[in-house]
């Protein structure tokens, strides 16, 4: 699958486990790199914490980080799921792994969403993106570009409009 | 005022252009049906009953002449020559083609205005006390906090997919006149014992279809931690609020879910976390924003000889001077509210040459700035009370000096069945008729202070919740009926109007109007206003007026009928 990461357009190197079969998945895949839903992270999470590939969790929009904060560190990825592109709670949850939690790894955005949400997202710390579309990702790249500047903080490190003020 | 730097300009350029790509993406069917009308209502734009309509945002109510000149130029370019000013200090443009709507934001940047955050689920349009900086009960002046907070809500990253829209108001003076506790959030400026300026914050207020005023959320914030503090407020909305049901996603639905001491734990938990960023205002930014609105060069010592010849001989101008206008903080000086409720015009609408006209006005004789007040008036802020008569002059021959400021005709009304796409009912012919029965200014002085609101639906633009007489649209059976209620008013001792009985009749809301304040002519004592006779007696008395007239009137049209 084509996804956005780092704003270049890329194959990506992880596979979804679907919600609840994961057990199959263990001992048909092998050692890739695969996106579990937070459920299956609950139950499963020692043996996954074992396991020599890398391991991402997938969490919907009402989920909680409390289930993943301890684990951070083995998680390389965290992806927040947008149900409806309207649903602006990936926003905080984003914001709150990177600037509270320090959370260093991948955070990716699947779901309802398309190009123009993207600017914003990557401004909460968003830095991966599976877009509702597979097409027109290259295009969508500008997106990131179109707006120069920002007038708040965000979990992105461009300065604030005030601190470049004389 | 506050002028944009090549920052800020350079934003709303690349907004305007940004909304270009997506018209041009959206009708080469690149974006779906859905998703661009979530991508124009985040730059104000709607689809209504018969047209577009732009709503442009005017920061806490403030313009420029110069802003002005540009916005009649829109109307007159891309327009009918004509725009309408809401409840909430912004203008709206009722008949834009869509493909024209970027060169519209184009030419709105060029006049350092913007139409982003007009509508949508996102912070609004940050509104304040329309008469901010010249009146006499200020504590503080708000402007300044409402450009810090306008520049911080403006593309919030985080904050752009509320549940639900978020509106908030600042007032910086003893009296509350922009209805702070209605909103989601209200801010009131006040110092504390050592002197500090900061502020009593509000949360949970509003009107809609499930009126609320507002809790106090904390006593006093001191004022370089506003940014932080709302982030917070908005962080817990943002996570919490309800995304099931439109009708129950507001803040205030959350607030009284949770109750107001849990929120606020919640508040000040996610604020201790927040709170050493940079999102902390540091005085030197508090000084940058204050010298934007530093106080105008006031003019002393001229002589008021013609204003006195023309308020001892001409009556008219007398009538005006007593209702239009108000006292300054600054001897000689005088706030003037100019009428945007001529009878016979909608409320708030302006013509593209009274624009125009206004402007060259404010530049002659108020500094060059004009103010958007949220009873859809506009005010010269800072006039010399020499300069009164030829203003009011100049303002006459525009059809803007109609004496009738703070009476009956002095209307509140949403724009209604006419235009809005949401409306039930029409406000606008109901206005008329109410104009018409009421035409006589003496009869609307002798009334004193009736603040009439009126909206076409329970989303209540009109704010009818707050009207001393609040009248309310409603669909009946495809039919246009109107629920009166009470005794609402916004400022400090804010409450709910209450509801009168069954609905009325479209063609007998005037005479109903009629029947209340014959009530109160009949039962008010010395000095009492309408709303105060109401508070005092009841609703009682109103109610068996208005229900026996028109019991009365129905059977006399029936019969009537009958023996045609």
């Amino acid at each position: 699958m084509q996804i956005i990461h780092d704003r270049r357009v890329c194959e990506s190197p992880w596979r979804h486990v679907p919600e609840g079969t994961l057990a199959d998945a263990l001992r048909a895949a092998g050692p890739g790199a695969i996106i579990v839903a937070l459920a299956d992270w609950r139950l499963h999470r020692a043996e996954l914490r074992r396991r020599p590939g890398s391991v991402g969790v997938r969490l919907a929009a009402g989920d909680g980080l409390d289930d993943i904060l301890d684990d951070l560190a083995s998680i390389a990825l965290v992806a927040l799921e947008f149900g409806s592109f309207t649903d602006g709670r990936g926003y905080t949850q984003a914001r709150r792994l990177r600037e509270r939690h320090g959370y260093g790894g991948e955070i990716r955005a699947l779901g309802d969403i398309s190009r123009d949400h993207l600017a914003f997202m990557e401004r909460c710390g968003f830095n991966a993106f599976e877009l509702r579309a597979q097409t027109g990702l290259r295009d969508a790249l500008n997106a990131f570009a179109e707006i120069s500047d920002v007038y708040q903080p965000g979990a992105d490190v461009r300065p604030i409009i005030a601190s470049q003020r004389v | 005022m506050y002028r944009y730097d090549g920052y800020d300009r350079r934003l709303v350029e690349e907004r305007a252009e940004q909304f270009a790509d997506q018209v041009r993406r959206y009708r080469c069917g690149e974006i779906g049906e859905d998703e661009f009308k979530q991508l124009r209502l985040r730059n104000g734009l709607y689809l209504q009953r018969h047209a577009y309509m732009l709503r442009v945002a005017i920061p806490y109510g403030l313009l420029s002449s110069h802003q002005m000149r540009g916005l009649a130029q829109i109307s007159r370019r891309y327009d009918r020559g004509y725009g309408h000013f809401t409840t909430r200090q912004n203008i709206q443009f009722n008949w834009p083609e869509l493909d024209d709507v970027a060169d519209i934001l184009r030419a709105l940047a060029k006049v350092e205005m913007h139409a982003i955050q007009t509508s949508g689920n996102v912070v609004r349009n940050i509104t304040a006390d329309h008469l901010a900086g010249s009146a006499g009960d200020e504590i503080a002046d708000p402007r300044p906090y409402c450009e810090l907070l306008r520049q911080w809500s403006t593309l919030h990253p985080e904050f752009s997919w509320l549940p639900r829209k978020f509106k908030i108001a600042i007032s910086g003076a003893a009296s509350d006149r922009a209805a702070i506790q209605f909103h989601d959030i209200g801010l009131q400026l006040l110092e504390d014992g050592d002197g500090r300026l900061g502020f009593k914050v509000w949360v949970g207020g509003g009107m809609g279809r499930m009126p609320v005023i507002a809790k106090v959320l904390r006593e006093f914030l001191p004022r370089e931690h506003l940014l932080s503090y709302l982030e917070s407020i908005l962080r817990v909305y943002n996570l919490q609020g309800r995304r099931d049901n439109i009708h129950r996603a507001r803040i205030k639905i959350l607030v009284n879910s949770l109750g107001i001491q849990r929120f606020r734990e919640l508040v000040e938990a996610e604020w201790q976390q927040i709170q050493p960023s940079t999102l902390v205002v540091d005085d030197a930014e508090f000084r940058r924003m204050h010298d934007y609105f530093a106080p105008a060069q006031y003019q002393h010592g001229k002589s008021t000889e013609a204003f006195d010849k023309q308020f001892a001989n001409n009556p008219l101008f007398a009538d005006w001077f007593r209702h239009n206008t108000r006292e300054h903080k600054i001897c000689g000086y005088s706030i003037v509210t100019v009428s945007l409720k001529t009878p016979g015009v909608a409320p708030g609408d302006i013509s593209a040459e009274q624009m125009d006209a206004l402007a060259d006005l404010a530049d002659r004789f108020s500094f060059g700035e004009i103010r958007a007040s949220h009873d859809q008036n506009l005010v010269l802020a800072d006039v010399p009370v020499a300069d009164l008569p030829e203003l009011w002059k100049s303002l006459a021959k525009m059809q803007l000096a109609t004496a009738n400021v703070g009476t009956l005709n002095d209307m509140i009304c949403c724009p209604g069945l006419d235009f809005c796409s949401l409306a039930n009912a029409g406000t606008l012919d109901v206005a008329t008729a109410i104009n018409e029965k009421f035409e006589q200014l003496d009869y609307l002085y002798d009334l004193g202070e009736v603040q009439l609101k009126m909206s076409g639906c329970m989303n209540a633009c009109g704010h009818h919740h707050v009207g001393h007489i609040g009248i309310l649209g409603v669909d009946k059976r495809g039919e246009e009926w109107y629920q009166f209620t009470l005794g609402g008013s916004a400022g400090n001792a804010p409450a709910l109007g209450e509801r009168l009985g069954a609905a009325i009749a479209k063609n007998r809301v005037a005479e109903a109007v009629g029947d209340l304040l014959e009530v109160y002519l009949a039962r008010r004592d010395e000095g009492e206003q309408f709303v105060e006779t109401v508070r005092r007696i009841g609703i009682s008395p109103f109610k068996e007026r208005v229900y026996a007239n028109h019991s009365r009137s129905a059977r006399l049209r029936e019969s009537l009928a009958a023996c045609a």
